[in-house]
Order: C-alpha cells, then structure tokens, then sequence
C-alpha cells in the first residue's frame, strides 16, 4: 500500500489530512478524538493574545446552503478565535502533543498588528513542543472589524512585516494562512514568500450573506433581528480555492513556496486534487463539522487505492503533478476539435440536454419523435453543457475528432497546435513561428 | 419438454428449456455503477451508524458506502470483507429487511432504507470480480488447526487462522466445500455458480487444506483431531431434521425440503422431478425457498402451510411476499394432521390451529391435494459422537470451539455462522498465542 507519510516544510505526519483551525481543532478533547479517528495533524483553533478571551455570540452563528436531500453544500460561519483562556490552550496543547508525538500539532495565532504582540505569544507557545504556528489573516468578520485577520490579510505589506517578526522570534516553522478576500491571491502570497514564511496555507473563509429571512427581512444567521456577513466554507468554495492554490503554485515569484490546501475537501479526491495543484497537505474543516472526525477513513483508503493504481509511492509524487498543465486561455491549443455523443443505451430520454443546448446554447441537439436525442455534429461546438446537464454520469461523453478529420461545424479539417496568440483574428498577434 | 405443469405426479422436464434459465437467473441482479452512486449517495454516513450495530459481523457499513460513494469500490470491498470474509454471500443471502436496513434511519424515517445489501453485493463483485484477494498471511506460528465443516462458520473460521499464521486442514464430509452456501440456499440467490467461485477466492490466502469425503465421527474421530492438531472447530451445520410425526408421513412423495433443494443445487435444473400439486409444511427460509423452486421448476399449484400466524412466521415479510409473488399460496394457522395416499401421497390432512390454554389446539380440517410434500419444520443437530441429540454445542470446551448453526445461541442465519467462525479463531488466535 502507498505510504502516505508526509513531510510538510519539515514536519511529519502519517498522512496529509491535517484538521483546519475552527471548532474540531478548539479542545483537548477534540483533538484527541481526531487523533484516534486517524488524523495526521492538527492546526489548532486561533489563539489570541494573553488576558481575557474574546467572546462569540450566544445565538446561532451558522447559515447553511443545501443540494438536493438536504446534503450540505456550504457553510457560514460567524465565530470569532477560541474564546477559551490562553493558558488553558496551551496546557491542552502540549498534553495533547506529549501523546501524540507522531502527529502534527501547529499552533494558530492572531494578535493585534504590533511586534510586542507578536512576541509575547509567540514566547508563550516555547514549551508546548509544537511543530509549527500558523498566522491567520483571514478571518473576514468581527476580528477584521478589530483590524486582525482579513484586515491583516487583504494588506500585503502588514502580511510581510508580520511575517518578519514572527520569523524572528520564533524557531518554528511559519505558514502564513492567507484570505481569499482579495482580487490577486499571488499577491499576499509574494508578500509572505517575502516576509521569510516557510509556507503558506489557503484558503480562508469567503465573505458571504447565505440567505435572508422573508419573515424578519434579516439574514441569516439572525441574532435578535440582526444579521452580519460571515465565512463561507464547504464543498462550494473548492473551485475558488483550487484556482487560488493553482495562481500561487505556477506563478514564477511563488513557485515552490510550499502550500497546505484548503477549502471544501470533502473527500480523498478533492484532497488528491489540491495535492496534484501544487499543495503539498491538505486541511479539512467543514467536512468534518458535517459527517464527524471518521471521514479521514475514508480520505485515506481512497488516496491509498488512487496511489497504487498510478504506482505512486510517497504522496511527493503525486504533489504538483498538475500544475505544468495550468496555463493561460491564450495558450490554449483552438485546434483541438470534439463533437458531444449520446449513448443511447445510457439515455433516459430526459430532455435537458435539449432544452440546455436549444434555449441556451448552440442549438445542436435532435429531438426524435420517440424522445430519441442526438447530437448535430455540423453545430456542436463542444460546450461541454448538455454533459454538465445531463443526469446520467457518462452519458454524453467528449470524442476527439482526429487530427486531418473534417469537422462539419466549420468544414475544416482538424489541424496542428495553433493557439490565440497567433490566431488571424487577434488584432495583437505575433506571426507563427 | 415432455410434460407440462399439468402433468400428474412427480415429474421432471415441465417447461420449456429457455424458461429454467431465466426462472432460475439472478433475482436481484448487480447495481451498476450510477445506480450504485445514486443508492450510496443516500446514506447519511450516520454516527454509531445502527445499521452497523445490526450487522452480526459489524461491517462497518457508513464507511463502505462512503467508499462507494468517492468511487473507491474496491476499498469498499476491503471495508467488508476485513469483518466478513463471505461478504459476497452475504449481499446476496441476508435477509437485510430483518438486519441492517431494518434500522437504518432512513427506513425508519422514509419506509425506504439505504440499499445496504446491494451496495454490499456491488462492492464485492467489484473486488471479486478482478481475481483480487485483499489479505495475506502473517508469519507462520507453526501452529495447526483443525475446521470440521466447510460452511460458512467453518471457511471463516478457518481464513481467519490462516490470515493469523496458523496452518489450517477442512474436513468435509460432503464432495463440495461450501456448506448450505452450496447445497442450500436458494438458487436465484447464488446463480452462476457463486458459491464455489467465492470458496475459490476465499482460499487464495493460503494456508489452508480441504479435505472433502471426510466425516467427522465416520472417518476420523474428535480424540484423533485433539491429538494432531492444537484446536479444533466444529462448524457442522445441522445435519438432522424434524419429523412430522403424523402418518403417513413415510409414503413415497414426502421429502425433507433440505434434501430436494440439495439435489436442485446440484443438478440441470430440467432434470429435477417436481409434484404437479405441491404441499410445503413450515414457515422458514428453507419452507419458502422448497416452495418457490417447485413453482419455478414448473408444479402446477404450490401450497405453504404453516401452523401459526403471518407474524410468527421466521421467513421475513420480505420473503413470503417473494413467495406469494412467484404464485405461492401461503396458508396461515393450520398444522398437518395426516398425510393421505396408498401407494404415494395423494393430499395432506390439516386442521385449523388457534392458541388455548395448553398451547396450540386443532379445529376445523380440511384436505389438500399433494402428490409432493415437502417436510421443512426445522432442523437439528445429528452429531453423535459430540453432544447429546438435539442439544446444541457450546461454543468452547477445552481446545474445541464451534461456531454457526451447530453451536447453542444466535440465528441460524449465514451472516451469523461467518461472525462466529470468525470470532471462533480469533478466541482461539488468543488461546494458541498465550
Ligand atoms: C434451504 C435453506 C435456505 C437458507 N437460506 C438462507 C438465506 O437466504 N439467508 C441466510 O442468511 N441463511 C439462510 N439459511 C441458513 C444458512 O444457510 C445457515 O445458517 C448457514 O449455512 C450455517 O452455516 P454453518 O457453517 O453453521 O453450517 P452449514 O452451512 O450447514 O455447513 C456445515 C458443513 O459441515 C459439514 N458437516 C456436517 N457434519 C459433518 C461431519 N460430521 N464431518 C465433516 N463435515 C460435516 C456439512 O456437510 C456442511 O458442509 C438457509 C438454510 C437453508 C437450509
Ligand atoms: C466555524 C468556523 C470557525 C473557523 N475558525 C477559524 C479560526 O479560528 N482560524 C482560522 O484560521 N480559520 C478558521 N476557520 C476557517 C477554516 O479553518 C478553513 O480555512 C475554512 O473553513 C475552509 O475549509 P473548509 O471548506 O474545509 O471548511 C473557521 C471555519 C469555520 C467553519
Ligand atoms: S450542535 Fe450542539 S451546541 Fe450546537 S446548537 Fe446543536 S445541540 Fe447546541
Ligand atoms: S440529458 Fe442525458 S439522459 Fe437526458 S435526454 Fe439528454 S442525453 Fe438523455
Ligand atoms: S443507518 Fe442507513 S443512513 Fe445511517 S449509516 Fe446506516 S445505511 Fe447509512
């Protein structure tokens, strides 16, 4: 079976499914649960500076969004970092810690914007043996409004200093966790790469309204009639920060930074992906919260079975083998023809492959008087819609059009790799080599 | 064919030959892989799920699904069958409306539970189907244990020492491993000769030997197995069957329904003479499957008698409405008073039963026509070299363990059997390793 032993910027876990900083990472007796479920490491719940604790609503503090039979799609959340006292943290830390040595527990921090804050916490974790800190700058509600957090994060310069000062006093290894509530992620990325960070994690959560109550006229979650935006979590925000890993991992300033994936992992594969993006470990948080700390079961049999399948051994093979295939639209080769295909056998006559491609797209779908769907290959553009739409997996499937074959859209015969940037329409375009 | 449904007496070849393929095919064919994601996509992945509580072997079933769910089905598989070594069986055979999705949330919430059989059967073909065997054998102990019995109780029992090191001898008495896996349940359940292929499979650990046509108690004795071997477990089934203990009962036409469902296991289904009308007597699994085949091998009429009511009845809601389904007539409350006939039965006596103070009581008779009756009013132990008749064994004296159907407490079921096969080794693991 394929070792799924991982070495993240120097520390080691038996495998990479680390618990994000949030409610599963907040008590000793968390943890330990999560460490016996078979968790490879921890991030544990934000701490801030010593004396009394910030205090979090007494009213709900999630909203959800829901797919069909009720399966959780997104989450939001209004928590602020642990309301528990300091040293009570750190006591649990490092009993949790001394039991599980093998396991990797890192401690995440949010003080105000100054040195000696940074300082002070930073002396106090000395003797819990912890294997690294994480900053957080990216909560986006209540902590920003007190200038931590997504405050810190959307400010690339306050990203660098902080850094900086973190770096300097302290031994362990810093990860820099970075907000998505920003236009360019590689930014605040550059700013920690420049700050010394030994890596950064993401993402955060997204600012978000979930729903609005019809009744009340306030959204949700309400506390006594008022509502206030919160971060949005869960399997709907995986797109968003699989490209934001992806921007970091293949950009020349960042490239090689190493980088722990988050946001909506839900499954081994959604964790396979964010490692093949460049991350070189995951976090999970929602998923988690949802189904409980025996979901890392399934995550690590799947990506075992997916290793051996691919005759990888150590999960560093599989680490960034995506991230050569990310590129920019205008590299994209225009020569690469496919035609949508319907198999029939797997048909069940629905139609919405029709209405999609009729209404919305390119009219290329035949209706048959017997509910029979076929594709006109002189009008299918290859949109990918009606597979998108279709409630059958494989359905409809994509078939390449071979090189020299005639496509009957355009009548013309498939083609080398050309792409956009020598293309004759582009007012811009540089002669073909 | 010769004859027809309406053909008098017992007789074989009474339909078309197309019509035993397709009546004797899978009665619940695999799931395919969307269907298979649609039905695992239910599962609410519950915690201190009660489905896995209900499961005799508690395969961990959330897990599984969840597997089959995120596309790993052979990960699945190696969830089951690191529980339940048989559990390519068992998807097929257990009653689940009776075990794990009896409970499930979403039967109890909805009327509808998660398809936790079939999503069972799908991952182990999956697993099954790639010749793969998921575990290996730890180092040798030099240990050796006997298994008398090859079946269901007996092979896992039997996998389960091997996977720990030991080296295990099956004796079998009958020429096939399997147990009732091969001469007993149903044949719609287990076509295509599934229950050979999965002994087959399950053998691929190693270390074990089978030695069929060996009869405990006939060939070699228990003093002999204690003496070569370090333990031994007894997974002999039940070999004896109830009497009716009505007259009659010896003419030629009446038949325990263990015998003829053994021969129908075995043989060209065309070739299996059946009764034109056929009388069924009890109210088990072994009742409604002699019931059902007979109408599948084409009698005319099939008639199930069983002396209490609908409710009392072993055989689940589930399985008599299959029973009813196939063309079964299924008549509660009446007990069998004699059977008719001079040369050969000609019909069966009942009266009508209702409770009274010492227990059931007869009323009203009445008479079916029968030229075949089948006896199925449970079974019991025959091992006389070993207990007492009758009594059941207890599950550990000495250095002899016994496990399944054999052995006192727990359902007749096969799920049962492979939990205490499985339970059976690991106990004697323990004992050997001390
Ligand atoms: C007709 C029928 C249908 C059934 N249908 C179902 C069903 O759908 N689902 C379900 O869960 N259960 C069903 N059952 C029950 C299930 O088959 C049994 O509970 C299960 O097979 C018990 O396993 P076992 O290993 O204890 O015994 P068995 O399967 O009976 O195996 C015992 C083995 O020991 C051998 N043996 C016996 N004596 C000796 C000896 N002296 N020396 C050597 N070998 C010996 C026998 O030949 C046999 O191979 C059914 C039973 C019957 C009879
Ligand atoms: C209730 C809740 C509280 C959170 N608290 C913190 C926190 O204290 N510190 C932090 O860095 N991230 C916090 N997060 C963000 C998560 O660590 C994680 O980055 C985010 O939820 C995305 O991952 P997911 O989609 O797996 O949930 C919190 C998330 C939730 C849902
Ligand atoms: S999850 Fe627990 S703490 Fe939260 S509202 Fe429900 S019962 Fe209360
Ligand atoms: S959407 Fe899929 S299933 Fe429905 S008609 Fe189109 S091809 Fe058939
Ligand atoms: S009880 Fe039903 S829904 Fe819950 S885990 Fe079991 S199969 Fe899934």
């Amino acid at each position: 079976m394929a070792n799924l032993t991982t070495n993240f910027i120097g520390i080691k876990s038996p495998n990479p499914f680390w618990l994000a900083s949030a409610p599963p990472t907040d008590k000793e007796v968390n943890v330990r649960r999560a460490f016996e479920a078979g968790w490879g490491g921890v991030v544990w719940k934000t701490l801030g500076s010593e004396g009394p604790p910030v205090v979090n609503v007494n009213g709900p503090r999630y909203g959800a969004i829901w797919g069909a039979d009720r399966r959780l799609l997104g989450l939001n959340n209004i928590e602020l970092i642990t309301d528990r006292p300091l040293e009570v943290n750190l006591r649990e830390i490092k009993a949790v810690k001394r039991d599980y040595k093998d396991r990797a527990m890192i401690i995440s921090l949010m003080v105000p914007c100054d040195e000696d804050s940074w300082r002070d916490i930073l002396g106090h974790l000395e003797d819990t043996e912890a294997d690294g800190v994480e900053l957080n700058f990216g909560c986006p509600h209540g902590m920003a409004e007190r200038g931590m957090g997504g405050a810190v994060g959307q400010v690339p310069e306050y990203i660098e200093m902080v850094t900086r000062w973190c770096k300097k006093h302290t031994r362990m290894p810093v990860i820099v966790k970075l907000t998505p509530n920003i236009t360019d992620i590689r930014k605040p990325a550059e700013a920690a790469k420049r700050g010394g960070a030994d890596a950064v994690s993401l993402i955060n959560t997204i600012n978000s309204i979930t729903s609005v109550n019809l009744d009340s006229f306030a959204p949700e979650p309400t506390i006594d009639g008022k509502g206030t935006h919160g971060g949005y979590c869960g399997p709907a925000v995986k797109p968003i920060a699989l490209n934001m890993v992806a921007e970091i991992a293949r950009s020349r300033e960042t490239h090689g930074l190493p980088i722990s994936g988050i946001g909506g992992i839900t499954t081994w594969r959604d964790a396979a992906e964010f490692m093949a993006l460049g991350a070189g470990n995951v976090q999970v948080c929602t998923a988690a919260m949802t189904y409980g700390f025996k979901i890392v079961q399934e995550m690590i049999s799947g990506l075992s079975e997916y290793m051996d399948e691919k005759g990888m051994t150590n999960t560093s093979e599989l680490v960034g083998r995506a991230v050569p295939n990310v590129t920019d639209w205008q590299f994209l080769n225009l020569n690469y023809v496919t035609k949508a295909h319907i198999s029939q056998d797997d048909c069940i006559k629905c139609g919405r492959c029709y209405a999609a491609c009729e209404d919305t797209s390119h009219q290329a779908i035949a209706m048959g008087p017997d509910r029979t769907f076929t594709v006109k290959d002189d009008e299918c553009v290859a949109c990918n819609l009606c597979v998108n739409v279709c409630p059958v997996e494989n359905c409809i499937t994509m078939v390449e059009l071979p090189k020299g074959a005639i496509d009957e859209r355009t009548g013309r015969p498939v083609s080398d790799y050309a792409n956009w940037t020598t293309h004759p329409n582009n007012p811009t375009a540089t002669a073909a080599e | 064919m010769s004859n027809s449904p309406l053909t008098p007496g017992v007789v074989a070849d009474r339909l078309p030959p197309a019509a035993y393929a397709e009546n004797f095919s899978d009665v619940q064919p695999v799931l395919d892989r969307h269907e298979a994601r649609v039905a695992a996509d239910r599962c609410y992945f519950c915690h201190d799920a009660p489905c896995m509580t209900a499961c005799p072997t508690s395969i961990d079933i959330p897990l599984f699904i969840r597997q089959i769910a995120t596309g790993t089905p052979d990960a699945a598989a190696k969830t089951i069958f690191a529980q339940n070594i048989l559990g390519g069986m068992c998807a097929r055979v257990c009653p689940t409306e009776q075990l794990c999705e009896e409970v499930c949330v979403r039967e109890v919430a909805e009327g509808k539970p998660v398809e936790i059989g079939r999503l069972q059967r799908f991952a182990t073909d999956t697993l099954m189907g790639k010749g793969v065997h998921p575990f290996t054998r730890a180092a040798a102990t030099g240990k050796r244990v006997a298994v008398v019995g090859a079946g269901p109780a007996g092979l896992a029992c039997a996998h389960r020492l091997a996977m720990r090191g030991h080296d295990v001898v099956v004796f079998e008495r009958r020429a096939k491993p399997g147990g009732l896996n091969e001469y007993g349940i149903a044949t719609y359940k287990t076509p295509e000769n599934f229950a050979a292929r999965e002994v087959e499979w399950l053998l691929k650990i190693g270390g074990i030997t089978v030695k069929t046509g060996v009869e405990l108690g006939r060939d070699v004795t228990l003093d002999q197995l204690q003496a070569d071997y370090d333990a031994v477990f007894l997974g002999i089934g039940l070999a004896g069957v109830n009497a009716l203990r009505a007259v009659g009962e010896d003419l030629a036409g009446v038949r325990n329904a263990v015998d003829f469902i053994a021969e129908l296991r075995q043989s060209d289904k065309a070739q299996v003479a059946v009764g034109r009308d056929v009388v069924v007597i009890g109210g088990g699994m072994t009742a409604v499957d002699a019931a059902v085949q007979s109408k599948l091998l084409g009698a005319n009429s099939v008639t199930m008698v069983y002396r209490r009511g609908k409710d009392k009845m072993s055989a689940s809601v589930y399985e008599q409405d299959h029973a009813t389904g196939a063309g079964v007539r299924i008549i509660y409350g009446a007990a069998p008073v004699k059977v008719l006939g001079s040369a050969a039965v000609e019909g069966v006596e009942f009266a009508y039963t209702h409770d009274g103070p010492n227990g059931l009581e007869m009323g009203e008779t009445f008479t079916l026509k029968a030229d075949q009756v089948f006896k199925a009013i449970g079974q019991t132990l025959t091992a006389a070299p070993i207990a007492k008749d009758g009594a059941k064994l207890v599950k550990q004296q000495g250095k002899i363990w016994a496990g399944g159907d054999c052995a006192a407490g727990g359902e007749d079921l096969t799920v049962t059997a492979v939990a205490e096969g499985r339970d059976a080794a690991e106990a004697i693991h323990a004992s050997l390793m001390a």
